[in-house]
């Protein structure tokens, strides 16, 4: 099945600062943004794949890593991965800038990855 | 679901599937995973119910990977549901409920089932045994109703239970059919010790006694044993042994013999189907122990995934009895043969006993009791058939005292293999444990056990972790690995300091180029501390860089862990008026503030502010913000003082708040805590604090290096003095010194060890000039720093990018298909 990925207007860059994220709600979930040095924006749920959960937006931002402000994980903006020698994944999403305005892709129907047999 | 991905089934929702998993997620992200679990949990620790039962951990403790995990990584999880048989025609696999799933590949991972021996009465009611979570409820819940158990089986589990029943309350007697307890495991020695050891824990012991039946009526009331003597009981726990669980295998038609059985690369008699764990059998052995699992999972992830391996060639087992304060350990062959040469020591004072058994001059197998220590190595040696040299005599049973002679140690470590399982409970490897000391600048077995889990469980390798410390660090720590304040740089604060000064360096961009940080962006670690360091060598000119701030000096509020912030403003002293706590209350209400708390440091704490709230929180407070979040001044604690005490001598009060209006705002190296008070009776507690200050019929006298935190530490008395002005000059040069030598993060607890006491007096107290220049440059910082709070109401556009939230609801009408 094809999923259907609908873009919804999250500002302009200059509501990003350099080397610093930001949260955006979209339809009822929590997008962590991030912009880099290079100028590049990544967006990510706004949420740690650290047992204990809390937010990603307000961590620290190195190359193209975010360093998670309640654990220190330091997760790849570009794929969600966690790196070494913790584990995890954060669902990434899309961001298209045009003329300085930033849309973010969400995909809608993802499966739900978890289930009990009926 | 693509087509192009593989869809892999994995049987069993246990250590050795889901170990197996975690392997090939590594790998790999070419399978849609499935796996179906006959338990209702996630995946958790089997081998650590031994510890939910007498009561050290929780269930949640225990838990591996929980639901979340799951679903993080795409793996669809059945709980609750056992399969039935594997279709290999049509090449699905079918559940016990009558669901049919297809798959390209199946891994079995089904484990163990207690053996329940085939008595008359083994199915009365109160006759557990002892696998899973609910046999540990099962036997929890019995402790409370039953007074007394009997164990059948006297190995390592049924021992582990029976020392859960006795933390429990229960009156404990183990059954055990031979005359040496743990037979499988230990020498006729060591099993003797052991015993010993056990009947003074607690625990009752019937020997060489063979349960026929369990005599009661609905419930079992007793043991009759082959003698004709009977034992009464009210509930029994089976562990006489485990058998594989390999029903499915054999409905399906893969050939079983005890286990399902596998080659060299975990491949059944089915195309496809692989099995790994206790439920398979290799080269004739089915294991019952934990590290085996990790080495075949490891072996089965490769070859699934298409990556070289090593065939998987069995298992040097060891043991270790997870009961506290009972150290066994036994690897390879122990029990003495006329081939083997024995090296024995035994020590009846200390309770120890050690055995190595070789043959034809190769370690072939070890036993230890009491003292462990050399757990580690000898499994290594074991393992590895090793030659008995006198290096390795005089390292294993030197001296009587476990002799460690670091160089030698290390030498084990060094010839480890990189894939080695360090940590067995865990999974962890040498490799993982050394990338992670060597990436992530790790210096402590704390730390490594925080980063990779070794370490996490039992605790039974942190012997090795630790050689392996050395082995990594030890030989590069004069060269190589020179302390770098971070994986990023192999410079220490000083160094970063002098060059920062020297070269002229003004941003932190600038020192990572210059001084050739190996990650261009710094990490965590360094670019808070870079900042700092700028900010202390140029106070007017550096501008400080937000976005190298930790979240709660960059919002200037303190994040808790769901994402809500506390406010905390300043109360000069620990006074405040009730205008001011009248205000508190009002906006505490109005913001729906879910917890205001007396803090430590005499001030009031807002808990669970809104982070879009607070600028609002802040403007309504209209007071200055206590910096409860920063590396500066937080409180300058007070007692009641002459203004009222009978006791008092000095105006504490007064004092505290003329302290903290002169001192608060400034960064320093790490927080900075401060008290003064009133009279020697010291109720605002000066001698843990950074500088504690106490007043005295004619005077103070200040202390330094206090701390009540991580490493409590009694502040040293640094001088008295007679006037007002004289301690705040004292105080500011201190506080100068500190912040230009201390090292980023370094409590001045530390720093006043690292520098010592001495060396600090001398340029304060001897050294007028150097005190004048210090209090200069302090005077001079000070005259820099601004009130945050009201900072970030006048400008609004930082309010508006850092508060505020980016709201996205409308979407384009732009799509993709």
């Amino acid at each position: 099945m094809n999923k259907t990925v609908k873009y919804y207007p999250a500002g302009s860059l200059e509501d990003y600062y350099v080397q610093m994220g930001r949260a955006v709600q979209i339809e009822g979930h929590e997008i962590a943004v991030f912009r880099t040095t290079s100028g590049e924006l990544y967006a990510l749920d706004n949420r740690s794949p650290h047992p204990k959960g809390g937010p990603l937006a307000e961590g620290m931002v190195s190359g193209h890593f975010v360093y998670d402000p309640l654990y220190d994980w330091k997760i790849d903006l570009r794929d969600g991965f966690v790196q070494a020698p913790d584990h995890g994944e954060v669902r990434t999403h899309q961001v298209l800038i045009e003329e300085g305005t930033v849309s973010i892709g969400m995909s809608s129907g993802h499966e739900q990855g978890i289930g009990t047999s009926l | 679901m693509k087509a192009d991905r593989e869809k892999l089934i994995v049987i069993g929702n246990g250590m050795a599937g889901i170990s197996t998993v975690e392997q090939i997620l590594k790998l790999s992200g070419s399978y849609d995973i499935t796996v179906f679990g006959s338990e209702p949990h996630p995946n958790y620790n089997r081998i650590m119910l031994s510890y939910v039962l007498e009561g050290s951990k929780t269930i949640n403790d225990i838990i591996l990977n929980d639901l979340n995990w799951y679903e993080d990584h795409g793996i669809k999880l059945y709980t609750d549901t056992t399969v039935a048989r594997i279709d290999s025609e049509t090449r699905r696999v079918i559940t016990e409920d009558g669901a049919s799933v297809p798959y390209d590949k199946v891994i079995i991972a089904t484990g163990s089932n207690p053996l329940i021996l085939p008595i008359p009465g083994c199915d009365k009611q109160g006759v557990v045994g002892f696998r899973n979570i609910e046999d540990c409820n099962q036997m929890i819940e019995a402790a409370r109703s039953y007074h007394s158990a009997a164990v059948i089986g006297g190995g390592l589990l049924g021992l582990e239970a029976a020392k859960g029943l006795v933390s429990l309350g229960m009156q404990v007697t183990v059954v055990h059919l031979m005359e040496d307890l743990m037979e499988r495991q230990l020498d006729h020695q060591a099993a003797l010790m052991l015993k010993d050891e056990l009947e003074r824990q607690g625990i009752g012991f019937a020997m060489g006694k063979k349960t026929t039946e369990l005599i009661g009526g609905k419930r079992v009331e007793g043991l009759r044993f082959s003698d004709g003597t009977e034992l009464a009981c009210d509930f029994v726990v089976m562990a006489a042994g485990i058998k594989p669980n390999t029903g499915v295998a054999k409905v399906s038609g893969i050939a079983v013999n005890r286990g399902i059985i596998v080659d060299d690369f975990m491949r059944t008699s089915m195309h496809h189907v692989y099995a790994v764990g206790e439920c398979n059998e290799h080269r004739g052995i089915c294991y019952g122990l934990v590290a085996p699992l990790f080495e075949q999972g490891n072996v089965l992830a490769k070859h699934i995934c298409g990556v070289a391996t090593q065939p998987y060639e069995g298992s040097v087992v060891s043991t270790k009895l997870k009961i506290s304060g009972v150290d066994v350990f036994s690897a390879g062959e122990f029990i003495e043969g006329p081939m083997h040469t024995v090296i024995a020591a035994q020590n009846d004072w200390k309770h120890t006993y050690k055995k190595i058994l070789l043959q034809d001059g190769k370690i072939a197998g070890a036993v230890l009791f009491g003292d462990v220590t050399e757990a580690a190595p000898l499994q290594k040696l074991v393992k590895e058939h090793a030659l008995m040299t006198d290096d390795i005599y005089n390292e294993i049973m030197g001296g009587g005292c476990c002799g460690s002679s670091g160089a030698k140690k290390s030498l084990s470590v060094e010839t480890m293999a990189s894939e080695e399982i360090v940590c067995g409970c865990n999974g962890v490897t040498k490799q993982m444990i050394v990338e992670a000391i060597t990436e992530q600048g790790l210096t402590t077995v704390e730390e490594i056990k925080a980063c990779t889990g070794a370490t996490r469980s039992c605790g039974g390798c942190k012997p090795v972790v630790e050689q392996i410390l050395q082995y990594v660090l030890g030989d590069g720590f004069q060269t190589e690995s020179k302390q770098g304040i971070c994986g990023c740089t192999k410079l220490s604060r000083d160094e970063i300091v002098a060059e920062i000064r020297g070269k002229g360096l003004k941003t932190i961009r600038e020192v990572m180029n210059v001084l050739e940080w190996s990650h261009p962006e710094g990490c965590s670690k360094c670019r808070p501390a870079l900042n700092y360091y700028l900010g202390m060598v140029y106070p007017a000119e550096h501008e400080d860089e937000k976005a190298s701030r930790f979240v709660n000096e960059r919002l200037h509020a303190n994040i808790q862990k769901d994402g809500t912030y506390t406010v905390v403003p300043r109360m000069y002293g620990g006074v405040t008026t009730p205008e001011d706590l009248k205000r508190i209350a009002d906006v505490s209400l109005k913001y729906d503030v879910k917890v205001v708390k007396v803090t430590g440091g005499q001030r009031l704490d807002l808990i669970g502010v809104k982070k879009e709230d607070l600028p609002k929180v802040w403007e309504e407070l209209d007071m200055p913000s206590g910096y409860a979040y920063a590396k500066s001044l937080r409180t300058v604690k007070t007692c009641v003082g002459s203004q009222f005490c009978r006791f008092g001598t000095q105006d504490s009060m007064a004092m505290g708040a003329l302290l903290e209006r002169k001192f608060e705002r400034l960064d320093f190296p790490a927080k900075f805590k401060m008290a003064v008070n009133g009279c020697p009776r010291n109720c605002a507690e000066s001698c843990t604090k950074d500088i504690g200050i106490v007043g005295n019929d004619g005077g103070w006298e200040i202390f330094v290096g206090g701390n009540g935190g991580i490493k409590p530490r009694i502040a040293d008395s640094f001088c008295k003095v007679k006037t007002d002005q004289e301690l705040v000059d004292i105080c500011g040069a201190v506080i100068q010194l500190y912040r230009e030598t201390g090292k980023y993060l370094e409590r001045t607890s530390e720093w006043v060890e690292r520098m010592g006491l001495e060396a600090i007096q001398a340029a304060v107290l001897e050294d007028e000039e150097q005190r004048m220049q210090l209090l200069e440059r302090n005077n001079f910082a000070l005259q820099q720093v601004e009130e945050p709070w009201s900072q970030v109401l006048r400008e609004n556009a930082t309010r508006r990018v850092m508060y505020g939230e980016v709201n996205g609801d409308a979407p384009h009408n732009k799509l993709e298909v």
